[in-house]
């Protein structure tokens, strides 16, 4: 079978312990996690958790499965079985000598990012996109020096009216 | 004969007295909830952190609390007390020790599906995370091993979380769930208002199985030739071994149960075919081997059932009945998934089957095979063996008792030889295997059926795992039976280390046992001592004739193995047979 990346949301109570459970679980029956994000729901009260995870259909059943006994997780639904778009985040703090900026700020312009701060070696770029697009900023970055990097991990959601 | 339980006092009365709206401690609140859930017997040990709950329980006559010699008495205890009745255990630990010696009961009750309330103190609330004397995270330590958990924060939420706790444990999968209360939350004071309303969005267990799925199983079971079904602890849990019984009669499908299956069918049935798996019958793992239909009713293929997992029931189409979604395509796959309650699915599923037509020349092989290949063993005249002191206790019992035993080889003897005729009569440690677990399960088990009859099954070596609880079967004259099977060795150990590790015998050896008779007589309980079949069955009426508690040690050969066996990373067909080979 295919292990392949799937990105679960789990809606969830915003209650103490949550995340203890939710990555509790994850641990002890050996499903992996590659990033995992919280934050709040368009409901009060309830939280939402995108879940990165690899594995084949099987493994994929057992985590939906596993999640739905916690008392805690009102729903989770599998993004990846459906059209998508998935988001995340980083900022990456890149050694420039006021002689390279220029051509730093050329890659940063054709990736859409942005300069959020600069110091007087260095200087911060926020790039948002899939984990693609983040990944190739960050090659063509790396030969100025990355000093720092720091990634979100992704959020996710279905495309249309679901 | 009778422990002193209390009798039942939930009259009207009683109900509007708990139920009226009053400012009242947490502890108050604590006592009057469990009430109101129905609670008739707590079992628990106190100390700092639940101070204020049990001096609310001071002088407290409503339900009966049993005071134990070690946390893993009273939830052993409780654990047995829901086995032998199908309500929930409670049990009430301090805060650090006190509630980290309940983790191996808690694990026990969630391996084995059993519904517990496990009330644990905390430290009071702003002490909590400081590393205060006697604090520990029991919330997180036990995340793994309970249904749920809760940390209550406000006084004000306890009548709900007490509510809720009670129906998340005996509800859907059964489980322990743990709420522990810091000592603050006990000593506030607030407006009781008894909670009677559930609100949980994110727990609503599949009772009624999909409709679909029930008419392809009863068409499945028309073109059969081979089925068989394998019932599980499910069966006992969810009450529908009368269902089972129905089903059974009608379709004419033999029947395999499972460790904690057993019980769930009558084992005098014909079709009945005894226990499945690594110290199963030759009939049981043969027919699952060679079945073309296998129907899964409440049991959850755990690896000492299926032996190596490919390579087991090969040529079947598998069904399987859980409550549990998740169990169900986990070890086995499953053609024909049925997700709800047992009883509910059998209530449905009845009508709709009848009798599996084609199977009739396999009805036949298997009843060849019970007669062919019985589970036997080579008795003695010089020396008690255990499968003999089993079938003695089964016989003066009439397998009418409730048994709780130990784990190890005298588990197995038990489950082969008592032959059970009723559900929840069967009180053993399936999943975690957990020594020291028998004892104090018989005394729960007695405190909820202080009328029956109840043995419990030891070895010399799980016996001193919990044998200070002899103290409470004394001063509160709880009548159980103690049987210790002592053949002065960890026995399963012993096989294993025969079997597979040449010979190579270590640490087995439990010489410096205290001796079990005077042992009993230490705690003011009657002991008594069997060497030869004369003694055995003499001393075993005299424990019988005697009203209160009596420990009967029965001193069984050493070197006695259990068979059939199934080695691990074998398929369940590859059996040891013993001396039958």
């Amino acid at each position: 079978m295919m292990m392949k990346s799937h990105a679960i949301s789990v809606l969830v109570n915003d209650q103490p312990g949550v995340l203890q459970r939710v990555a509790g679980l994850f641990g002890r029956r050996g499903f992996n996690i590659e990033s995992i994000t919280v934050g709040q729901s368009e409901e009060a009260g309830l939280s939402r958790m995108i879940i990165v995870t690899k594995g084949d259909d099987k493994t994929l059943e057992q985590i939906e499965k596993q999640l739905y006994k916690l008392i805690d997780v009102i729903k989770v639904v599998n993004l990846s079985s459906r059209p998508m778009v998935a988001r995340e985040l980083a900022l990456i703090k890149v050694k420039a000598e006021p002689a390279e900026r220029p051509e730093i700020m050329g890659v940063v312009e054709t990736f859409r990012a942005a300069v959020v701060d600069i110091g007087t070696h260095s200087m911060i770029v926020q790039v948002v996109g899939d984990t693609e697009k983040i990944d190739a900023m960050i090659e063509l970055l790396r030969p100025y020096g990355i000093r720092e990097l720091s990634r979100t991990g992704v959020t996710a959601m279905i495309r249309g009216n679901a | 004969m009778s422990a002193q339980i209390p009798e039942m006092r939930s009259t009207e009365q009683l109900r509007e007295k708990w139920m009226k709206p009053e400012v009242i401690s947490g502890s108050e609140i604590l006592l009057r909830s469990l009430l109101l859930e129905g609670v008739e017997c707590v079992f628990g040990y106190p100390g700092g952190a639940v101070l204020y709950i049990y001096d609310a329980l001071y002088g407290f006559k409503d339900f009966h609390h049993l005071l134990t010699r070690h946390e893993q008495g009273a939830i052993h205890a409780a654990d047995g007390y829901a086995r032998a009745t199908g309500k929930v255990g409670v049990c009430i630990a301090t805060s650090g020790p006190g509630a980290t010696n309940t983790v191996t009961g808690i694990a026990t009750a969630f391996m084995d599906s059993v519904p517990l309330v496990v009330i644990t103190g905390n430290v009071v609330s702003s002490l909590i995370g400081t590393d205060a004397f006697q604090e520990a995270d029991i919330t997180g330590i036990t995340m793994p091993i309970t249904k749920h958990s809760y940390l209550v924060r406000r006084v004000e939420d306890l009548p709900r979380i007490i509510h809720e706790a009670f129906h998340i444990a005996n509800t859907g999968r059964k489980g322990p769930v743990l709420i522990d209360i810091p000592k603050d939350v006990s000593a506030n004071k607030t407006l009781f208002e008894p909670v009677q309303t559930i609100n949980l969005r994110g727990y609503n267990p599949t009772v009624v199985p999909n409709r679909l799925q029930l008419d392809k199983l009863a068409a499945a079971i028309q073109e059969a030739e081979r089925p068989v079904i394998i019932a599980g602890g499910g069966v006992v849990y969810s009450g529908g071994h009368e269902q089972l019984f129905e089903f059974v009669n009608k379709t004419q499908i033999p029947i395999t149960t499972t460790l904690l299956g057993l019980g769930a069918f009558p084992s005098g049935h014909e079709l009945w075919m005894g226990m499945p798996g690594m110290h199963g019958t030759y009939t049981a793992n043969q027919s699952i081997q060679q079945s073309d239909l296998l129907i899964n009713i409440g049991a959850r293929f755990d690896d000492r059932v299926t032996g190596k997992l490919d390579g087991f029931a090969p040529h079947a189409k598998v069904a399987h009945i859980d409550i549990d979604p998740a169990e169900i395509g986990k070890n086995v796959h499953a053609d024909i998934p049925i997700v709800g309650d047992v009883k509910t699915v059998l209530e449905m599923l009845n009508p709709l089957v009848s009798r599996a037509d084609k199977a009739d020349a396999w009805r036949a092989q298997v009843q060849r095979l019970k007669l062919e290949k019985p589970l036997k063993y080579k008795d003695s005249d010089t020396e008690l063996k255990p499968q003999w002191v089993i079938e003695m206790l089964n016989e003066t019992t009439s397998g009418e008792a409730i048994i709780t035993t130990d784990v190890g080889q005298h588990q197995m003897w038990t489950a082969q030889y008592y032959k059970f005729n009723q559900p929840r009569s069967w009180i053993t440690s399936g999943g975690l295997g957990t020594m020291g677990f028998g004892f104090p399960a018989a005394i729960g088990a007695q405190m909820g059926h202080p009328d029956r009859l109840v043995i419990s099954i030891n070895g010399d070596g799980g016996m001193q795992m919990c044998a200070q609880e002899l103290a409470i079967c004394a001063i509160n004259n709880i009548p159980v039976k103690v049987v210790v099977i002592n053949n002065q060795v960890l026995g399963m150990v012993r096989q294993w280390q025969e079997i597979i590790y040449d010979n190579r015998y270590s640490h087995i050896n439990l010489e410096g046992s205290p001796d079990f008779v005077k042992l009993a007589e230490a705690y003011g309980v009657k002991g008594l001592r069997a060497t030869n079949k004369e003694e055995a069955r003499r001393v075993w009426q005299e424990a019988l004739d005697t009203p209160g508690p009596v420990l009967v040690e029965f001193v069984v050969s050493k070197e006695e193995n259990v068979y059939p066996m199934v080695t691990q990373g074998s398929t369940i067909d590859q059996m040891l047979m013993g001396d039958d080979e």
